[in-house]
């Protein structure tokens, strides 16, 4: 592993010996740089550019495509369900953020602090994502049921009135945001866990010599210390639940009435309900381009805090 | 120096591992335009098929290897390369196995995807073709319209049917219900679902679709059946608006709300139904006879416990028509199309061979008797075809009788022009209905109206 890590640039010549061996070591850095190049080529970078070419495009995939320009793009916005897709997307993302960015963190802060069973609860709280996730979302889906799902079962041994869930356009979204936080929060935990592990020990000693509580502790040691990850797992969390899609197709089709349409499930339906990939191509480029702004502004503001402390 | 070897070696590697990629993904052999035939009409030629039983469904496959060494034998320039995949077409992989050169020489199809792929021009004219097809006079001209654009034709059907209203018989049964005689009017409906629903917690007296497109799709099965359109003769505007469409929304509230006899699950997809019928805990729903099949085959259901007929209040209007059949990858030759046109003749259009090979489906202890395919309607195949079902059935015949009766009022109805963009819709107001009790019909059906006008004008 010693070879592969990346050294500085080397500013004298090398005696020949030396510089062949260097190239050696290099070649076989290189050469697993060639797999990863590959990889990201075949299946990142030609499907981006294929999809960017696709939305200006009409295909049918046998006779030579026709440019069209923006036809797609006005297209998919006179959609009746346009509007709501994106709407429903930022208010997914909106509540996926206040539900799925603070549980984890919670989570690893009491996992933390645990003294014992830490690594049953480890795996106890990684577990669902160790699960397909059609299998997760599924499961949920029975947990759903307005007649002998489990959610209602529970409300009823409270005495509490049994909830519509995803048959509700007021609960359904906010059920998909459920699913989907349960099914990614063992990632997000195990990450924060393993930066809260790195803070120095002696930073929270000294807070206690100071009298600082378990609250106070997180506020002025365990915030400023995760900082760094905080905000990288924002800025990944928000691009992650921007394209959900797998929640509203397996569990309500985009309904009760739209209210659970996103843009990607949107997506789908145009490029192979309706088989319109130009349209489906033209969605998908606006969500590109919606994440790349907000990644663009996110980092600049996260670069110029950081400058300004 | 040694920073600019680097260099090269590093842009080396990436234009190759980019030129690789670009490689892949540019035009293969199989993109290019089929070379033409030889002239020769007994030249060797092998063509690839697809919707061969797959290796789980044993002696449907065996039955399918059997008809092509068979047919192999009788036309021995012709080479099948038979293509399993379950379910026999995947809408989502439908253009990427065309953009990649792998779609069959001869494809399989649902009914709801002809007119969308022939617009698009996925599937080769095969008009002139069509002369060496015997069968083809005494083929219902409705069932091959689907297949139809204008004068040209594009492929041959393999399955047909309408829709119906299927009923669990044994609940029936169970409710106090004469199964022998199933509703006929909607009325019938609502009272034989109340008493299903009253035997308890699960038991849910009618089931219906309102999510992932389906929902519209069965919007319109009942549109039909009362006798309304979901478009206009010119299919420029919708039609759905209307006092039938009303209708259909109303009798579902009342059985959601007020009789509460629907469950109170929705957004329920064509697999959700499906289960709930298989388990015994569902009543009735629109549906063909292949929906008993299904249950039976893939969803732990038995035969004898279900039955079919007409969707009530029907006869003398028309029915929702479904079905599925093959069409010709457009970059077929001439050669090609024609031995695939005389495999299809030979294996889903003639009496007794292939798919109507009852015999053989008895001896394999596969389910013989239902009302499906009606490809021939009462022409002399037809009545083979009934005659031979007759002969060698398996499953209570007369437990679909009644859908059986009913087919000579009734008027099949294709699916109409960007029917899943409308179905997509209509899922809207469906699942309004099923989910709110205030939802406001006429509002409802203005808005669909509306979203729908907007997209049959988009390249109408």
């Amino acid at each position: 592993m010693a070879h592969l890590v990346a050294k500085p640039p080397v500013r004298r010549s090398l005696p020949q010996g030396a510089a062949r061996r260097a190239v050696g070591r290099n070649l076989t850095a290189y050469g697993f740089l060639c797999g990863a190049l590959i990889c990201f080529a075949f299946f990142s970078w030609y499907p981006m550019v294929r999809e960017v070419v696709l939305s200006f495009q009409e295909n049918n995939f046998v006779d030579p495509p026709k440019w069209v320009g923006f036809d797609n793009f006005r297209s998919v916005i006179e959609d009746p369900a346009f509007r709501a897709a994106w709407l429903n997307t930022a208010a997914f993302s909106g509540l996926a953020l206040i539900v799925g960015y603070a549980i984890p963190f919670v989570l690893a802060v009491v996992l933390n602090e645990l003294r014992h069973a830490r690594g049953y609860l480890r795996f106890v709280v990684y577990l669902p994502v160790m699960l397909p996730p059609a299998v997760g979302v599924l499961l949920f889906k029975w947990f759903y049921d307005p007649g002998a799902g489990l959610f209602n079962q529970i409300l009823d041994v409270f005495g509490l009135p049994p909830l519509s869930w995803l048959d509700s356009s007021s609960t359904a979204l906010i059920s998909l945001v459920l699913v989907s936080t349960w099914m990614n929060l063992g990632t997000g935990t195990l990450i924060y866990l393993a930066a809260l592990q790195s803070i120095p020990g002696e930073l929270y000693e000294s807070a206690e010599l100071d009298g600082a509580g378990l609250f106070r502790r997180v506020r002025h040691v365990t915030i400023p210390q995760t900082k760094l990850i905080l905000l990288v797992m924002l800025m990944l969390q928000v691009v992650a639940t921007m394209q959900v899609f797998i929640e509203p197709y397996l569990l309500t089709g985009g309904g009760p009435e739209n209210a659970t349409v996103t843009v990607a499930y949107l997506m789908y339906q145009y490029a192979f309900n309706f088989g319109d990939f130009g349209g489906g191509g033209a969605l998908g480029l606006m969500l590109m381009v919606v994440l790349m702004v907000f990644s663009t502004i996110y980092l600049r503001i996260a670069r110029d805090n950081e400058g300004g402390r | 120096m040694r920073r600019t070897s680097h260099r090269r070696v590093l842009g080396l590697l990436l234009a190759a591992g980019l030129g690789l990629t670009a490689a892949s993904c540019g035009s293969g052999d199989e993109d290019k335009p089929a070379a033409q035939g030889s002239g020769d009409a007994n030249a060797p030629v092998t063509i690839t098929v697809g919707c061969q039983p797959p290796k789980s469904n044993p002696k449907e496959r065996t039955a399918w290897d059997e008809d092509v060494a068979e047919f192999q034998q009788l036309h021995p320039n012709i080479t099948i390369q038979s293509k399993d995949a379950f379910p026999c077409i995947n809408p989502d992989t439908f253009q990427a196995k065309l953009a990649g050169g792998t779609q069959e020489d001869v494809f399989y199809v649902y009914y709801t995807d002809v007119q969308k792929i022939i617009k698009a021009r996925q599937a080769a004219d095969i008009s002139q073709y069509l002369g060496d097809v015997k069968a083809l006079k005494d083929i219902r001209p409705d069932v091959q319209s689907v297949f139809k654009d204008g004068d040209k034709s594009y492929g041959l059907p393999r399955n047909n049917y309408n829709m119906g209203l299927v009923y669990n018989r044994k609940l029936f049964t169970q409710a106090g219900l004469n199964p022998d005689s199933p509703p006929k009017t909607w009325a019938e409906v609502q009272e034989a679902a109340k008493k299903i629903a009253g035997l308890g917690a699960g038991y849910t007296g009618f089931g219906e679709y309102s999510a992932g497109n389906t929902g519209g799709w069965h919007f319109a099965a009942s549109l039909y059946a009362r006798g309304g359109s979901m478009v206009n003769d010119d299919g420029k505007t919708a039609a759905f608006n209307s006092p039938e469409g009303k209708a259909v929304l109303e009798n579902l509230k009342k059985m959601r709300w007020d009789d509460n006899s629907m469950g109170t699950k929705q957004l329920l997809q064509w697999e959700d139904l499906m289960r709930m019928m298989g388990s015994g805990k569902l009543g009735m729903m629109i549906g063909a006879p292949d929906v008993v099949q299904s249950v039976n085959n893939d969803f732990q259901g038995k035969f004898e416990d279900y039955g079919v007929t007409a969707v009530p209040e029907s006869e003398g209007k028309s029915s929702l028509s479904g079905g599925d059949g093959y069409m010709f990858n457009p970059k077929a030759t001439p050669e090609k199309i024609k031995a695939g046109l005389l495999w299809l003749e030979f294996h889903e259009l003639t009496p007794g061979k292939g798919q109507f090979d009852y015999e053989r489906a008895k001896a394999q202890g596969r389910p013989v008797g239902l009302p499906i395919p009606d490809l021939y309607g009462d022409s002399k195949p037809g009545q083979e075809i009934t005659a031979l079902r007759k002969q060698f059935a398996t499953v209570p015949v007369d437990h679909f009788t009644p859908y059986v009766s009913a087919q000579g009022s009734i008027t099949n109805k294709l699916e109409p022009p960007k029917a899943q963009e409308l179905y997509a819709v209509l899922d809207v107001a469906m699942s309004a209905v099923l989910t709110r009790k205030d939802a406001d019909i006429d509002k409802l059906l203005s808005d669909a109206e509306s979203k729908a006008n907007k997209i049959l004008a988009k390249n109408t």
